[in-house]
Order: C-alpha cells, then sequence, then structure tokens
C-alpha cells in the first residue's frame, strides 16, 4: 500500500526533536510538510509584525533545511478544516502527522481534524515534543488537578522520570527514502508569503534584532550554554535589559529550539562542571515555569479571562480605554515604564524583571486595569507569549491566581532605579530624555524648570506628566486587594499577609502513583548521556 | 396575585400554580398534590435565605404568598447596593427597579447598608440619590465602597454632604461608619456625633481630605464607645489620643493610621508624643494601631524616633535601611512586619534586631529588599515558630558561604516546624 504523508507544522518549526515528523517519513513513499496560514487574520488577530516577521523567517529556515533534503515546505493559505479536505484528495494522502498541541484551543482544533482525516480514511500520528513532559501525567500526579504552586509543581516533576530523549534531527538518509512532488509552480502556490503580502507597511522597519528559525536557535544554543558556563564561574548576579544574543525564549515559543534538546544541554553541563549526580531544579528555571503554565491551562479554556476562570480571583477591575492606550503606547509619563513598553513594540522582547514592572502598573499597582489587556497587548507585541505561559504569568503578576501575596508594589520611579542606577536604558528607549542627569530621569517632573530646559525636554511639553500618583494609586489598589481577599478567605483579622488564603497543597501528604517513583527525589539513577544525541543536534541543521 | 407587580417590570408575572392546577383539575381529575403556594411562612422564609437576590426576585413572581414572605422585613436587613456604569466597570449593577422597590417598600427596614460604585461619578451620584432617600430608618451600619478609583470624590461636596447627613440625622443609632475617600467635613461629622454619640463603635475615615483634626477630635470626645478608628496621620493628635483614653472612654481596639505623602517635600508630619501614646496604651493595653506608610525615603524623619506602640507596620514604598533600624529599637510591640521595598544592600542587622527586640513578631514580609541567607537563618531561629507568616520573596535571598538556595528552604522549615518556601516570580 502506498504511503502518502503530510506532516503539519504549527508550533515545532523545526527538523531536530520532531518526533512526529520522523513518523511520517517512517516507511512512507512521499512526504509533504505543510504549514497552514490564514492571511484574512494577519489584519484581523492580535498579531503585530515583528511576531509575523520571526514566524516567516522561521518559515523561509524551514523550507531552506528542507530544500537540502530535496524537499520543501508547503505554505497553504486558508484554514485547516478548509484545506485538509482538498489536499486529502489532491495528494492522496493516508497518513496525517503533527505534534501534540497541549493548549485548549489547539486541542479542540486538532479533534475536530483528527475526525475529518477519519472520515477521509487518513491515519493520524500525534507525538508530544512542545513540553518537557506528558502533562496529564503531571495531573494525574496531583490527584487530577493541575497543581497551582510552583513549589508543588516542581516537587511532582522531581519525581518524574526523566523527559523523553529528543531525536536527532531529519537526516539526508531518511529524506531519501521518501519523495516529495515538487511541482513547477510550487512557490507561485505555496511560497511564504511576504509582511507586505500580509498588509504590513516595511518602509524604514527596522532590521529584527531577533531572527527567526531553527538555524537561529541552535547557534543561540551554543553561546546560551557558554554563557550558562561563565556566570556559574563567576557567581555574578546578572539583570540584563537589553536584547540577549544568548537568548532562547522565542525560539522555545515558536518550537524552532526543542525544549528537550535545552534541558539535556542544560543536565549535561552541569554535570560536567559540578560532577554531582542530579542537577538542581532550579537549573531548568524557564523551561519549568513555561511547563508549569502549559500544566495549568491545558484543561482550561477560560484560562485567558477572570470571568468563568475557575483559578481567577474576580477583581472589580476598572475599565478605562483612554489609560490603557497610554500604557500599551509608552506615554504613562514614567519614563521606566515608557521605556520599557517601547523596547517591547520595538523589538518583540523585555526582561521578566521589566514585565513585573510593566504588568503590576497596569493592574494592582497603579492603573487598576484588568489583566487581560495587558495580556492581549503582550500577545500582540511580544514573541515569546505563549497563549498558557502568558495568561498565567499575568494572573500570577497582577495577583488574580496561585495565591500571590500582593503586598510587595514595584515602584515606577524606585524600582526602575534599582534596576538600572545609570539611567541608559530610559536613555536609549526614551531618547527625548537622554540629556537629564541621573538623579531625575527616573522622575523627570520632579527636575526644577531651569534644568528641564537645559535638557531641551520640558515635562508637559515635550514628554508627558506622569498619569497617576504612584503613592494615592498604589494606597488605594492596596486597600481593594485586600477587600477582595478578605471576602475570598472570609479573614476579619488586620494582617495584611494573612488574607491571601493559603493553599493546602504544601501541607497535604504526597500525591498519588506514589508506588511509581520508589525511589524519592534526588535519588533517580541519571540516564547515560548519549553524545552522539548532543552532537547531532548541532550539527544537523545548517 | 397582581398586588404591587406594575412596579416590579423585569420580573414577568406567571399565572400561579394554584389558578392553574384549579383549572387543570377539572378537566383531569388528579390525586390532591402538594399546594406548593401553602407552605407555611417561616420556611418558604428559610428556603429564600439561601437563595441569591435574583432568585428570590424570580421566586417571589410565583404566587401571592412567597410575594409576600418575599417582602418580609427579615430579607431586607442587609442589603448592598451595587453601582456600575457599564463603561467603567465589568460588574453588574443592581436594577432600578429594584431599587425602587426598596426605597418604598424597605427603607424601614433596613438595617446594615453598603454601597459600592465604581470609578464613574455617576454610579457614586446615584448612591447619594438613594441615601438621601434613607429617610424613617434604623441603619446600623453603612459602607461607601468604591471598587476602583475614588468616585465619591468627584461627587459635588455639598450634595454628598447633605445626603451622607440625611443617613446621620434619621437613623440614631449608627454604630458602624465606612466612609474612606469621600468628601465627608467637619459639619457632618458634628451631625453624626450629635445624633449618634452613644452608639457608635466604628468609624473608617481614611482619605477624608476635608476634616480637620478638630473635626475628628469631636468625635473621639463624644463618642465613648468608639472602638475602632481609621484616619490618616495629619489629623493624629496628642489630643486625639488623650481624648481616647479618658477614663469615659471605653477600651480601644484598633486603630489604623495611614501615613501618605503626594509629593516630595511637600508634607511636613508633625510628631506625637510619646506621653500621648503611653496614655493610649495604658488605657487599652490590646490596643491593634496599624499603620501604613506610602512615604518618600526622606520623609521619614519624624518617625519612630522614640517608643511607639505600633503592632502592624506596611511601608508601601521603599524604605532605609536606618528607618529599619529604628523600628528594631522602639516598636517592642510589633506583630507584623511588611516592606515593600528597601535596596540592594543586606538587611541582616536590622533583621535581626527586629527578631531579637520585636518579641511578639509573628508575621514578615519582604519585597525588594536583600538579606543574606545566613543572616536569614539568623533571624528565624530567634523567632522560631512564632512566625507564622512569612513571606520573603525569592530574589530576596542572597545566598553566602553558608547556605545556598537549594539549603535555604530545609534550614528555615526546621526552625519553623513546617514546610516553608520563599515566593517565587516568573522568569519567563
Amino acid at each position: 500500500m502506498v504511503v502518502n504523508s503530510v506532516h503539519w507544522f504549527r508550533k515545532g518549526l523545526r527538523l531536530h526533536d520532531n518526533p512526529a515528523l520522523q513518523e511520517a517519513l517512517s516507511g512512507a513513499d512521499t512526504v509533504r510538510c505543510v504549514y497552514i496560514l490564514d492571511p484574512w487574520f494577519a489584519g484581523a488577530a492580535n498579531v503585530g509584525i515583528n511576531r509575523w516577521r520571526f514566524l516567516l523567517e522561521a518559515l523561509g529556515d524551514l523550507d531552506n533545511s528542507l530544500k537540502k533534503l530535496n524537499s520543501r515546505l508547503f505554505v497553504v493559505r486558508g484554514q485547516p478544516t478548509d484545506v485538509f479536505p482538498r489536499l486529502f484528495k489532491e495528494w492522496n494522502v493516508t497518513r496525517l502527522t503533527f505534534e501534540l498541541d497541549p493548549e485548549p484551543y489547539g486541542k479542540e482544533r486538532d479533534g475536530a481534524i483528527i475526525k475529518m482525516a477519519q472520515e477521509f480514511g487518513v491515519e493520524t500520528v500525534v507525538r508530544n515534543s512542545h513540553t518537557l513532559y506528558s502533562l496529564d501525567r503531571i495531573i494525574e500526579m496531583n490527584n487530577n488537578s493541575p497543581p497551582l504552586t510552583f513549589k508543588r509543581f516542581q516537587t511532582i516533576v522531581s519525581r518524574l522520570e526523566l523527559p523523553r530523549r529528543p531525536l536527532a534531527p531529519v537526516s539526508q538518509q531518511q529524506m531519501s527514502r521518501c519523495l516529495t512532488n515538487i511541482s513547477d509552480n510550487h512557490d507561485q502556490l505555496y511560497s511564504i508569503p511576504s509582511l507586505e503580502e500580509l498588509g504590513f507597511r516595511t518602509e524604514g522597519l527596522p532590521p529584527a534584532v531577533w531572527r527567526g528559525g531553527e538555524s537561529e536557535a541552535l547557534e543561540r544554543l551554543g553561546k546560551h550554554l557558554d554563557r550558562k558556563v561563565w556566570v556559574a564561574s563567576t557567581r555574578v548576579k546578572t539583570c540584563s535589559l537589553y536584547a540577549s544574543p544568548t537568548g532562547l525564549s522565542p525560539y522555545l515559543r515558536f518550537g524552532c529550539l526543542s525544549c528537550r534538546v535545552l534541558y539535556y544541554n542544560l543536565r549535561e553541563i552541569y554535570m560536567k562542571l559540578c560532577k554531582r549526580s542530579s542537577p538542581p531544579l532550579s537549573l531548568y528555571g524557564q523551561l519549568l515555569w513555561r511547563e508549569f503554565f502549559y500544566t495549568a491551562a491545558t484543561n482550561n479554556p477560560n484560562f485567558d479571562r477572570m470571568e468563568g476562570n475557575p483559578i481567577c480571583v474576580q477583581i472589580p477591575w476598572d475599565q478605562n480605554p483612554e489609560a490603557l492606550a497610554k500604557w500599551a503606547e509608552g506615554r504613562t509619563g514614567f519614563p521606566w515604564i515608557d521605556a520599557i513598553m517601547t523596547q517591547l513594540r520595538q523589538e518583540g522582547w523585555i526582561h521578566h524583571r521589566a514585565r513585573h514592572a510593566v504588568a503590576c502598573f497596569l493592574t494592582r499597582g497603579d492603573l487598576w486595569i484588568s489583566w487581560e489587556s495587558g495580556m492581549k497587548v503582550f500577545e500582540e507585541q511580544l514573541l515569546d507569549a505563549d497563549w498558557s505561559v502568558n495568561a498565567g504569568s499575568w494572573m500570577w503578576l497582577s495577583c488574580s491566581a496561585f495565591f500571590q501575596q500582593f503586598f510587595h508594589c514595584y515602584c515606577p520611579v524606585g524600582f526602575g532605579r534599582r534596576t538600572d542606577p545609570s539611567g541608559d536604558y530610559i536613555r536609549r528607549y526614551v531618547p527625548v530624555l537622554k540629556d537629564y542627569p541621573n538623579r531625575y530621569i527616573y522622575e523627570p517632573w520632579n527636575a526644577p524648570e531651569s534644568l528641564q530646559k537645559t535638557a531641551n525636554c520640558v515635562v508637559g511639553v515635550d514628554y508627558p506628566k506622569p498619569m497617576i500618583n504612584h503613592a494615592e494609586g498604589s494606597r488605594l489598589n492596596i486597600e481593594r486587594m485586600k477587600q477582595v481577599y478578605q471576602q475570598l478567605s472570609h479573614y476579619r483579622g488586620l494582617s495584611l499577609l494573612a488574607s491571601v488564603p493559603t493553599i493546602q497543597e504544601e501541607a497535604e501528604p504526597p500525591m498519588t502513583d506514589e508506588s511509581q517513583s520508589s525511589s524519592g527525589p534526588g535519588m533517580r539513577t541519571p540516564g547515560q548521556v548519549s553524545d552522539d544525541v548532543m552532537l547531532d543536534t548541532w550539527s544537523g541543521v545548517r | 396575585m397582581k398586588r404591587g407587580r406594575s412596579s416590579l417590570k423585569t420580573f414577568p408575572s406567571h399565572e400561579g400554580p394554584a389558578k392553574r392546577q384549579k383549572r387543570l383539575a377539572t378537566r383531569f381529575p388528579l390525586p390532591p398534590s402538594p399546594d406548593w403556594g401553602n407552605l407555611p411562612h417561616h420556611v418558604v422564609l428559610q428556603i429564600f435565605q439561601h437563595l441569591s437576590l435574583v432568585d428570590r426576585a424570580r421566586a417571589s413572581s410565583v404566587c401571592w404568598r412567597w410575594n409576600d414572605v418575599f417582602h418580609t422585613p427579615d430579607l431586607w436587613r442587609r442589603f448592598e447596593f451595587e453601582l456600575n456604569q457599564p463603561a467603567t466597570s465589568y460588574l453588574r449593577s443592581t436594577h432600578p427597579d429594584l431599587i425602587q422597590q426598596i426605597i418604598k417598600k424597605h427603607a424601614q427596614h433596613l438595617q446594615y447598608v453598603s454601597f459600592k460604585v465604581d470609578s464613574c461619578t455617576e454610579s457614586a451620584e446615584a448612591a447619594c440619590d438613594i441615601l438621601s432617600q434613607l429617610v424613617n430608618c434604623t441603619i446600623k451600619t453603612l459602607g461607601l465602597i468604591s471598587t476602583a478609583r475614588p468616585s465619591f470624590m468627584d461627587v459635588s461636596q455639598a450634595h454628598f454632604v447633605s445626603a451622607l447627613t440625611v443617613v446621620f440625622v434619621n437613623s440614631k443609632s449608627l454604630s458602624s461608619i465606612k466612609i474612606d475617600d469621600t468628601p465627608v467635613d467637619d459639619p457632618s461629622l458634628k451631625v453624626l456625633v450629635a445624633n449618634n454619640s452613644d452608639t457608635l463603635k466604628l468609624l473608617k475615615m481614611s482619605s477624608c481630605p476635608h476634616v480637620s483634626p478638630a473635626g475628628i477630635l469631636c468625635v473621639a470626645d463624644q463618642c465613648h464607645g468608639l472602638r475602632e478608628l481609621a484616619l490618616n496621620y495629619h489629623l493624629l493628635s496628642d489630643e486625639l489620643l488623650l481624648a481616647l483614653s479618658s477614663e469615659k472612654h471605653v477600651h480601644l481596639e484598633h486603630l489604623r493610621i495611614d501615613v501618605v505623602s503626594e509629593n516630595p517635600g511637600q508634607a511636613h508630619f508633625h510628631t506625637i508624643k510619646r506621653s500621648s501614646w503611653d496614655a493610649l496604651v495604658r488605657h487599652s493595653p490590646k490596643v491593634n494601631i496599624v499603620m501604613y506608610f506610602f512615604l518618600y525615603e526622606e520623609e521619614f524623619e519624624p518617625f519612630f524616633c522614640e517608643e511607639t506602640p505600633v503592632t502592624h507596620l506596611y511601608f508601601g514604598r521603599a524604605v532605609s535601611k536606618e528607618m529599619l533600624g529604628r523600628i528594631g529599637l522602639n516598636c517592642p510591640r510589633l506583630v507584623e512586619l511588611v516592606v515593600c521595598a528597601n535596596g540592594l544592600k543586606p538587611l541582616d542587622e536590622e533583621l535581626i534586631r527586629i527578631g531579637e527586640r520585636c518579641k511578639s513578631l509573628t508575621a514578615i514580609g519582604l519585597g525588594e529588599c536583600e538579606v543574606t541567607c545566613s543572616g536569614f537563618v539568623e533571624f528565624v531561629k530567634m523567632c522560631g515558630g512564632r512566625l507564622t507568616q512569612l513571606s520573603i520573596m525569592e530574589e530576596v535571598l542572597t545566598p553566602d558561604n553558608s547556605f545556598n538556595m537549594e539549603q535555604i528552604h530545609s534550614e528555615v522549615s526546621k526552625h519553623l516546624g513546617r514546610i516553608w518556601f520563599p515566593d517565587m516570580m516568573p522568569i519567563w
């Protein structure tokens, strides 16, 4: 029987560690890799130019890599439910493969596609490679509900087996056994659109700070690991607000880099450097936070909103479109906030401390506007905003979920000054303030008028006045939060800290399935680290 | 069955089950079934007490008996008016028809009333309109709560004050009043005192800029049953503390003081004499004194120079190392300390001193601060199991030669006698 495979790229835009793609190739006569793009969506959807550019670059990179393997990427315009019936018929498809998408919207969409494929007699093969672990297993191990504190999550993860090992990238040998029928008019039918074709204006668009694609991701991985070694050896507490050439978060989001490849590389380096058997969970910080939010979201279709979301505290946020616009466009009059929002819009990435600052300012710190509004702005502009991670983080930072204490409010002046005393970050992203001295650059409205004039930037004329009085705003807001939480926890006392209910998770005895993890945490025998796997993923796709 | 129906436009009327049954029974004789409309009054009342307002209102349209129960005074003792505009809030509003019903039929039954308004002036004005109509009532507790920006401050002062005094004059037995962030003034307080001095127990009026120290002193002088008071620092005076400690006055239970500055250098803060504080504590040895500070670092000078009997302390902005040192020295009654931010130098010394000298400390929260792991462990050792709330941001703790981040949580858990972890923030 002839096997005609189609591999459907959605996230997982890579040829390394792609078990679903491997399944497409296995024993197939022909294979085609498709990406389905709905161009109409570009204008309507909440996706900014930087995110589109990153995606298009990632697709271009895939196409290039496939070319080297005598294949191509097929970018099909339309919606999956319309596109697939057509392709199934046209290409006589017998097998459809794709990477598991654990997000609720993804699961629903995929459920419909699998059903449709069945009707066409097409076999579907789905493999998990977007998360380190099986999220269902984590949930199962926590008495069938997702862990709601990070510590609990870590405890459970520490009792699991190591994540499945990453697979080598698709090889020349594998591809040579399958044919890809590339028609002469492939570029007309299946090419990757340009930004202009999607309706964006590109005159004057500065070059991308974060270049999309698997190749870039793997190059960065090398540099990232080098830097990790350096940081570990010098014990430096670094916080660089600027885009880092070793940053990996956007690549993890789009799947240009496999999270498991990163995991095992970190593990290997740690074991080499520290000669101890088991790395601490803190080594995988970023990866585990990502996994935590994915786990919390996978069974909750209302995860990205307050109403109808069982884990979200119902807070009486204000509706104020004018204030929201000022925040989103970096016109708050607080240089620290404005610089961050400007970097976000220009480059598509900001440091996590910067995210804490602007999220707090929008929600529980100053403006008292709903986290959903902030989440949407991030979704549009932030390159690494996964649906789960973005929504979860906004709930966390606005103290809307996960049992967070709300007393620590980030001051839009003080926090900025402590993070970057030199003020250079402000000068770079809010250049109109560049001639202000450090003393006043975070609070230009307090500078004497004469100084404002010499600096060629008068507050209220060349730069906005602060849109809110922070002391007043934070005072009011802490009262609001306290009111909400005291009603929730039925707490009637005077302690600010005790207003937040504590979850019993921590105090509870360990979870289900104890028999599976007979060895306690930290006593797992580490698997053999295969050098071959590591080398392959590095040299694989260049 | 049509009694009182005309004003209830929202709740559609149905043919009552009794009538319908009668009609059906003539065509299809049925065995006698229980007549829900004939349930005893107190049974229906009990059931209604478990229903939400909306469900209760729907149930009231079923038959005249149930409608009667709906209007039982007992169900109208407590009410929370929610006043929101769709453009400014996600929350729903109490239906205007229901509001009219209440004013017409139940004003005299209301005892525990609150108004929750959003940031729109219209909502606050609507609240004032309702207040003005609450004549002939015996309200015991009144709460004016803004859920977002304080919209009561945008209402004309005259309108607000006249509405509020309607309740002050008519109720005559007010015991608990929450009017934070409102334009209440000294004359209205005089009216309050003139009519409710025997019953007033709780008064919360933080951030009421039109009240003067003399105004609040009048309340303390006349209302000897006052047990809970919340106000801003500029209203606090030696005279006030002495008035609250006079022989005729009951023991004060809670005193909450907000210390807020708008701009650096603009507010000058007076000092309270140590003797005044002492008098207060002598008179009310168990009093809880809660202080919330929203100041710039340089404005703290007048505070904590001498022994201050504060029990709950919150610093909503950065507070200096020096100030935290003073607190260790001068706040022996301290129960809870919450610090939003300090800076980049370790606070080991200050923290240990607080652990040593604040023997009643049971709760501490640290935001943007720095403490070495060893210093922190020493602090926890000193306090031991009495620390029931320990909320430390993960980035506060700096690893040193004795402890790293992995070891700190087990060490601290050991000394606390329970599992403990620092607070975390996502680092994506």
